[in-house]
């Protein structure tokens, strides 16, 4: 059933549709209605779960941690410093295999303090061993939650898994959405089956010290966990077509069979890329756009695939690692680095702290790229979109 | 080789015992049964529970105990004396 809601309430419902058994929570702008949504839910008798209230993000994703080795299915939201409060936390749940869900308002960290959007928060977690989504819009944003669980759930897999939606672009946004029945994902998302419970009936050791003997070759099966999901996330893809009608991939490409240029974007920038795209055509331009949805596993074959024919491909970011360039860039650059036919890349950050990406943004990229193809150098690495020059 | 579970659970109690720990110290307390009052503070006050109730003292067990000397500060009786393993 279509509904109009914000992207903040698609999650909220997402993780109602997926009767998650404990959701522990500490409000943090843009996040803080995913809460209040749960907290209605379980007042309104609609959702049968332990809604615990936390004291700090630290303490909720830890509470969830707990909640998750007794078995429960596990779901939360945050934010920037709610998130960064997390780091260490978030590296245990991954550590420890356990398939909490958590959508994340992609937000600005500080200083300065910054409420809005950018993916600076959930790019700095890359390293973590969550498996993350980035949702577009805010049918995406409900759509991945549900796929996080099934996804990070499967035997094969045993992970947490993260979904991005841009501050207030999403969070606080009102789009159509297209709500599943119960009923429907019911019957997509099974019973959780967790690998280990704590029970004192069944004593047994969870979260133990991992000496020099065994840590290395816990982390190898972490690392290759992640790195076989690609695999589950295409199939849990394939099967939420089949149930919802809704197809997605890793890795989504538009109108890059010719482009001479292609604009490879993560989350809601997505979208302004694309009109971008269009008007570049009606001109004459060949531009094309490749939308990165799974960022980890990172989609490397794919990415290398769908970009390789192109001139130059611009990675437009709304992160930046400090101190280097685009992070995505790099971990892309690394790719290809190697290969003998592969295209000029570059590195574009732009849309930092809420910062209005516009078409014309792309215009100026565009125009920087067409540089490169003659045979010019950029002025900068990274290269910035939308400074504002005159006030530095 | 026993094989790493998925998230190194360890499924079977008791893998703490199996794991001797005592190779860590670099003190060793040794009780002068003499003097021992038996009054278990020691056994109480050890952090790794490694300090036993024995039939005429407090006896360390040298396979887990990691030489803290807390047994040795807390005897009442000053019984216990913290000596290197070099020695």
């Amino acid at each position: 059933m279509m509904q109009i809601m914000r992207g903040n309430e698609a999650t909220a419902l997402a993780a109602k549709l997926c009767r998650p058994n404990v959701i522990p929570a500490y409000p943090i702008t843009p996040s803080t209605m995913f809460p209040e949504r749960i907290s209605e839910y379980v007042a309104d008798g609609e959702l049968d779960t332990y809604f615990l209230l936390a004291e700090s993000e630290h303490s909720a994703i830890s509470a969830g941690i707990g909640a998750s080795v007794t078995g429960a299915r596990v779901c939360t939201a945050t934010a920037s410093q709610g998130l960064a409060l997390m780091h260490e936390m978030l590296f245990i749940a991954a550590g420890m295999r356990l398939p909490i869900v958590m959508a994340v308002g992609n937000r600005a960290l500080s200083a300065p303090i910054n409420i809005w959007a950018d993916q600076q928060d959930t790019v700095s977690e890359r390293d973590a061993g969550w498996i993350h989504f980035y949702a577009e819009n805010n049918q995406e944003s409900l759509d991945f939650m549900i796929m996080a669980f099934k996804v990070g759930e499967d035997k094969r897999v045993y992970l947490p898994a993260m979904v991005g939606l841009d501050a207030f672009v999403l969070t606080h946004t009102m789009e159509p959405v297209d709500v599943p029945e119960q009923a429907a994902v019911d019957r997509f998302l099974p019973k959780y089956e967790p690998h280990c419970i704590l029970d004192p009936k069944n004593p047994m050791t969870i979260g133990a010290l991992g000496t020099p003997d065994v840590y290395m070759e816990t982390r190898y099966a972490l690392q290759k966990a992640l790195m076989d999901s690609a695999a589950v996330i295409d199939e849990v893809f394939k099967q939420f077509a089949t149930a919802f009608g809704r197809k997605y991939e890793r890795v989504s490409k538009y109108r890059t069979e010719d482009a001479d240029v292609i604009f490879v974007t993560m989350g809601s920038m997505t979208g302004t890329a694309r009109v971008a795209v269009d008007r570049m055509r009606e001109r004459g331009k060949k531009a094309g756009l490749v939308k990165i949805t799974v960022l980890r596993p990172f989609p490397s074959r794919e990415l290398k695939e769908a970009l390789v024919k192109a001139k130059v491909v611009a990675v437009a970011e709304r992160a930046i690692s400090l101190g280097y360039g685009g992070a995505v860039y790099g971990e892309l650059a690394g790719h290809f680095v190697n290969d003998i036919k592969r295209p000029i890349l570059s590195s574009f950050i732009m849309g930092l702290g809420g910062r209005d990406i516009l078409p014309e943004h792309f215009d100026e990229i565009f125009a920087k790229c067409e540089r490169l193809i003659a045979g010019g150098k950029l002025e900068e690495f990274p290269e910035w979109a939308g400074l504002n020059r005159e006030v530095l | 080789m026993t094989k790493i579970t998925l998230g190194l659970v360890a499924r079977t109690p008791g893998a703490s015992k199996r794991n001797k720990t005592g190779g860590w110290r670099t003190l060793r307390p040794v009780v002068d049964a003499s003097k021992c009052k038996k009054c278990w503070l020691c056994v109480v006050y050890c952090p790794d529970s490694a300090m036993k109730k024995g039939e005429k003292s407090s006896q360390p067990d040298y396979d887990y105990c990691k030489g803290c000397g807390i047994c040795a500060k807390e005897c009442i009786a000053q019984c216990i004396t913290m000596v290197e393993e070099a020695k």
